[in-house]
């Protein structure tokens, strides 16, 4: 499917794939850094002589996986201070995320995107429009813990919504608009709100073109915006539930002629529970 | 000689087609081609220019039949995006149901959409004919200048906004209507004109059960007198 939308957006792409989840006590840090012949054994071995516990590790090019019972706080915090250089992806029980520069394809194969296991992954392909292309601002975007965002438009207002959430004393990573409505709904489901009632608030707050997908440990969720300016198109079947931007990327699919195909009408919320 | 050819796009490309059907045709007696394998990909049959049959087996992806004279073109699945957009003449026909802007700007023929219709369906349509069997989005015939809408189920918000002189035949339910759309009174010449969208499109239905929506004509002329606020 991301080889396929890659005619879509070939500047960069990225997955989100919810493993199996990891005890309460656990947590599955993915890292990256710019570097591609970076150094993961030092860091692996600064790493465990500092939080002196059993983690696990996983390198794959410039991409790490570090699975330990360190808390959130305490792993960002050293992260930080040793090794600023590294940008932490995505954190949670189930969580794992790979994004890079380049042609999805490629990207594919670099992260070995075909061998991942998962109950549930979140992809995009990216044709960059309003902000820089690098690995950074490549989708999906994370925010909290077990919780990720793909959007294909344009949102018109996403500096006021940054202002107002960086108030709050959410900080940012880039400029990029859907990170902003990636921190705006993760802000929310932080606050209390079921993403339904989440997802109501956006549809009001957060002007602008928008098919966004969002994925927490156990649910998918897709909504369009008002004017549904942006496609999306669902197959259901008894086995899978697949979204894409187009029926090209789901064509090819096991079963897909006996699939339930359709196309999700503008500000409603469908959700899929693992 | 084969009346019938069969191209298959699992592989041929678009392209290769797509000259076909504009360049491979003539003096060669074939007189339907079915095209397997459609898989989603753009842009299948448009362009065409030709008295003939083109049969796409499957569900193919946006543009298909675009700028469409004189062939008839079947999709036996869904289409993407613009279907039979700038329709000139002939017909185009959809099984299934049909993405965002169907028929948008067509000029002229038939686009018949058997199943339902997304937004914007008929945008700017120019002259030509739709019959949609299930349901349209919002904002459809959006702008329409000339031709006829008939949907043979409901219309989503925003039908009809900025209408010209298209008009729109709708069987169910309205759920709102744009700027300046209105409905009025069917006339017999309406039923006449339902009728007969409805046999071309071979599909049935009582035009008696449909309601007339038109232009109420107001935008038509800047009026300086009524507050504006941009």
């Amino acid at each position: 499917m991301i080889d396929c939308m890659g005619t879509r957006g070939s500047d960069s792409a990225g997955l989100a794939v919810f493993h199996e989840p990891l005890d309460a006590a656990h947590r599955r840090f993915s890292l990256y850094v710019s570097d591609r012949h970076y150094d993961w054994q030092t860091f692996r071995d600064d790493f465990v002589l500092a939080a002196d516990n059993d983690s696990e590790f996983h390198t794959v090019h410039n991409h790490a996986t570090v699975i330990c019972d360190l808390d959130v706080a305490s792993f960002k915090s050293w992260l930080s201070g040793s090794r600023p250089e590294v940008r932490l992806l995505s954190v949670g029980r189930s969580i794992g995320v790979y994004k890079d520069e380049g042609h999805p394809r490629d990207i594919a194969q670099r992260f070995g995107f075909a061998d991942l296991k998962g109950t549930h992954a979140v992809g995009h392909t990216r044709m960059a429009t309003e902000s820089a292309v690098s690995p950074a601002h490549a989708h999906p975007f994370t925010a909290g813990e077990d919780f990720c965002l793909v959007h294909n438009g344009s949102l018109s207002n996403p500096h006021s919504v940054r202002r107002k959430l960086e108030k709050k004393g959410i900080t940012f990573e880039t400029d990029n608009d859907a990170e902003a409505g990636c921190r705006f709904l993760e802000w929310r489901l932080s606050e209390g709100d079921s993403l339904d009632s989440a997802l109501e608030m956006a549809f009001r707050e957060l002007d602008g073109f928008y098919t966004f997908l969002m994925a927490t440990a156990d649910t998918l969720v897709l909504v369009r915006d008002g004017f549904a300016c942006k496609p999306a198109v669902v197959a259901e079947t008894d086995a899978y539930v697949a979204v894409g931007s187009e029926f090209r990327s789901l064509a090819h699919l096991p079963a897909i002629e006996d699939a339930n195909v359709f196309e999700p009408a503008p500000e409603q919320i469908y959700s899929w529970t693992v | 000689m084969d009346r019938v050819k069969q191209l298959d796009l699992a592989s041929l490309s678009v392209r290769e087609v797509n000259q076909f059907l504009h360049h491979g045709l003539a003096g060669s007696g074939i007189e339907q081609i079915d095209i397997v394998n459609p898989d989603g990909v753009h842009s299948i049959a448009a362009g065409l220019d030709g008295d003939f049959d083109v049969d796409i087996r499957g569900h193919a992806g946006y543009y298909i039949a675009g700028m469409n004279k004189r062939a008839r073109v079947t999709i036996h699945g869904n289409v993407g995006w613009s279907v039979a957009e700038n329709i000139m003449s002939g017909s185009v026909r959809v099984k299934g149901h049909a993405s965002e802007c169907a028929g948008a700007s067509g000029h002229g023929g038939l686009v018949v959409i058997e199943g339902d219709a997304s937004s914007r369906c008929g945008i700017s349509m120019k002259g030509c004919d739709i019959v949609v069997g299930g349901s349209v989005g919002h904002f459809s015939a959006f702008m329409g200048q000339a031709g006829t809408l008939v949907v043979c189920g409901d219309a989503g918000p925003h039908l009809g906004d900025s209408l010209y002189e298209a008009t729109i035949y709708v069987r169910g339910d309205i759920q709102s209507f744009g700027a300046d759309a209105q409905q009025e009174d069917m006339q017999a010449e309406d039923g006449d004109t339902v009728s007969r969208l409805l046999a071309v499109a071979a599909i049935d239905g009582d035009p008696n059960q449909f309601k007339r929506v038109a232009s109420a004509r107001r935008l038509y002329h800047w009026n300086a007198a009524v507050p504006q606020e941009y």
